[in-house]
């Protein structure tokens, strides 16, 4: 009977270890070839332009433009708005900075879902489908920077973030929001050509910058870049994320789950085994009723 | 192969029937009280599958994971870590003298899976596409969660399996009973085996949401400290459920369990005593290796002392005295203590130090408790509804005695019968 049951135990531990195949980590070398998105803050003038196309090319409500208030109240990425541009009193005058998803190289979202409905794309792009999610909301515990967003007040309530106009990329045009930017703030292209971009322009322009790329280092790297002439936390970007991505915090447990599942039933049998020498000594007071 | 030719399913229909009115006097405080409570569960459920989760919860952008989650579920789990830790006494390490309370142990792990695992989904946003990551459509290999999903449902399965021979007898069903006791220990290896898991991966979770979570709860550690303390989680809660079960269904309890409750509490207490010590060894090490002397000295090291020292040292001194000297009460109140000190670590994990920082926090809504405490009441009635119709406090039929701890004796005493 022992053999049996360590049989079915194995069988079924092989079937259940699948769970613990951790993903191959993508190197900053691999994602040379993603597109990606500068974002040039010394640029930006604060017209929302992007917004709107943001909203229009989505099909979201709106932006929340009100002409005498934007200013003056912080606003977050919501889901009713994938984007929006905060304007930051800071040691080098006003800073206008956007803030969306930043499409990490190794998503922390999209390794922690479950039913594979956030993916990072060939192209570069997070995406969000609908018809895989169960609406647990553990890709918003688990992303760095608050990227996903969850509709609270609709019963078939859907994950709100940039989708870094995915199907316009594959029909091999620009995200809308760099498309429609009149001040050329926004720069699309590969990621390993924008931060050759990048470096240039911190190299070329000495004092206009921080030397600071945000993003490609910041969680392991991501798609969308920033250049600031401020340190990035007078305009409220987290710095203590790290440059390890997230999805490494979880891969040592994750390799020890095919360890335990194979070793340890062998090893609670061989226990249970070791244990029947003491028993039959020491009499067997189970049988007294 | 006859599996399915049990002995008279004339006779288990009539044990339906008589089993499934009610017993006892039904208009009790605590029958009414409950009974309110569940009718507000369902109304407030109602309107959260009409309106969505922010119509109930103060759930938002920033507090995605609250008490539903948290509490039932993050620290529901831990709670009901009795089964595997009394199973693997009983079956692993052959310690006889537990075996009197296996039955109640994994009834309480069973349901408490049940309910508490079974609020996750009140919690889902998408609750239709649950089966997706069970059917294989898409499956998220990479994700703590997925993994934590498959081991709750695995460990369902895995418990009902140990507890389905108490299902056997009360409808007695001979052959098959034979047949479920011999899956007993395939059960119990592979149950072990998935709480080892799912215990830690709870904590796993929060292993990605590093900048979100307070530095006196954050480490590496996390998935080990989860695992640990679900150890004396689950025995504190097997003491303090055991003493008021014993009080309550008195007449349903067999004389062996009658004989030998006092020394089982006793003992478990001792075990779980030794691992709370190893637990607060692992906390040590967690300030230690993170130099965390200053954040301890500020705001939130209070609430950590209260929590390691209130919480889980006190209990645990009181856990081994009583233990050790035969003092009841002692461990009744060290359990308890543990009890809260669990609860508060995976409150603090997932709701209270989560985002500390931020000057707006998550605070649940009434309607959030009502929910938690309907799912409560509903396991309470269960509960109730098991133990006293079956054989789970003592009380077998006589062809179903004692198994004694072979599986061999079992079949010769069938044969024998």
């Amino acid at each position: 009977m022992e053999r049996r049951t360590f049989l079915k135990l194995t069988a079924a531990a092989g079937a259940t270890s699948l769970a613990g195949c951790a993903s191959a980590p993508r190197s900053a070398e691999d994602a040379g070839e993603d597109y990606a998105v500068l974002v040039d803050l010394t640029q930006c003038a604060g017209c929302r332009m992007c917004e709107f196309a943001c909203a229009e090319a989505n099909g979201l409500p709106e932006p929340d433009y009100d002409e005498k208030t934007v200013d003056q109240v912080r606003r977050e990425p919501s889901e009713r708005q994938w984007q929006v541009v905060n304007r930051f009193e800071t040691s080098a005058g006003e800073v206008y900075a956007r803030r969306q998803c930043m499409h990490c190289l190794e998503p922390a979202c999209a390794a922690g879902c479950l039913t594979k409905a956030l993916v990072k794309t060939d192209e570069g792009p997070v995406v969000w489908r609908a018809d895989k999610c169960m609406g647990c909301r553990y890709c918003m515990i688990s992303c760095p920077f608050d990227g996903p967003k969850f509709e609270y007040h609709s019963p078939v309530p859907r994950i709100q973030k940039c989708q870094m106009c995915w199907e316009r990329l594959r029909a091999g045009e620009r995200p809308a929001c760099v498309e429609d930017c009149p001040m050329e703030a926004l720069v699309f292209g590969k990621r390993s050509e924008l931060l050759e971009l990048a470096r240039q322009r911190i190299y070329g322009n000495p004092g206009d910058y921080v030397p600071h790329i945000y993003g490609e280092h910041e969680a392991g790297g991501t798609s969308w870049l920033y250049l600031s002439p401020v340190p990035f936390a007078e305009l409220g970007f987290p710095t203590n994320l790290g440059t390890t991505s997230y999805p490494e915090l979880t891969r040592d447990f994750l390799t020890a789950v095919p360890v335990v599942l194979t070793v340890w039933p062998a090893f609670l049998l061989a226990l249970r085994r070791a244990n029947v020498g003491d028993d039959e000594t020491a009499g067997s007071p189970a049988r007294e009723e | 192969m006859a599996v399915l030719d049990f002995e008279s399913p004339r006779g288990a229909l009539a044990v339906l029937r008589r089993d499934l009115r009610p017993k006892g006097r039904l208009l009790t405080p605590f029958n009414v009280v409950s009974a309110l409570i569940m009718a507000t569960t369902a109304v407030i459920l109602v309107f959260r599958f009409a309106f969505g989760l922010g119509a109930v919860t103060n759930l938002d952008q920033r507090f995605p994971w609250g008490l539903w989650i948290g509490f039932d579920v993050v620290a529901g789990v831990a709670l009901a870590g009795g089964a595997y830790v009394v199973t693997f006494l009983v079956y692993i390490l052959r310690q006889e003298q537990y075996r009197p309370i296996v039955r109640v142990t994994v009834l309480n792990g069973f349901l408490a899976y049940v309910f508490y695992a079974g609020a996750l989904v009140l919690d889902l946003g998408r609750p239709w596409n649950v089966v997706n990551p069970i059917i294989g459509n898409s499956f998220g290999l990479t994700s703590v969660l997925f993994l934590v999903a498959w081991h709750f449902l695995l460990y369902m399965t895995a418990e009902l399996v140990e507890f389905s021979p108490a299902i056997a007898e009360w409808l007695g069903w001979r052959r098959l009973h034979r047949i479920l006791v011999g899956m007993t220990v395939g059960a119990v290896v592979f149950g072990i085996t998935l709480s080892t898991l799912h215990q830690s991966g709870l904590g796993a979770l929060y292993l990605m949401a590093k900048p979100k979570i307070h530095p006196l709860w954050y480490s590496e550690l996390i998935p080990l400290l989860f695992f640990v303390s679900s150890i004396f989680a689950g025995l504190s809660m097997v003491i303090v459920e055991g003493s008021l079960t014993r009080r309550i269904f008195e007449d349903r309890v067999g004389s062996r369990l009658r004989r030998s409750h006092d020394d089982i509490l006793l003992g478990l207490a001792r075990i779980a005593g030794g691992t709370m010590f190893v637990y607060l060894f692992l906390e040590a090490m967690k300030i230690l290796h993170g130099q965390l002397w200053r954040e301890i000295r500020e705001g939130w090291g209070a609430w950590y002392l209260l929590e390691v020292l209130g919480l889980v040292a006190f209990p645990m001194v009181l856990l081994l005295y009583g233990g050790v000297r035969g003092k009841l009460p002692a461990v009744r109140a060290g359990a308890a203590l543990a009890l809260a000190g669990v609860i508060l670590n995976r409150l603090n994990i997932s709701v209270i130090a989560f985002r500390w920082d931020e000057p707006l926090h998550y605070v649940p809504t009434w309607m959030e408790l009502v929910v938690t405490a309907g799912i409560l009441s509903a396991e309470i009635w269960v509960f109730r509804w098991v133990v006293g119709r079956l054989p789970v406090l003592g009380r077998r039929p006589a062809w179903a005695e004692e198994p004694g701890r072979h599986g061999a004796s079992v079949e010769t005493r069938h044969e024998a019968a």
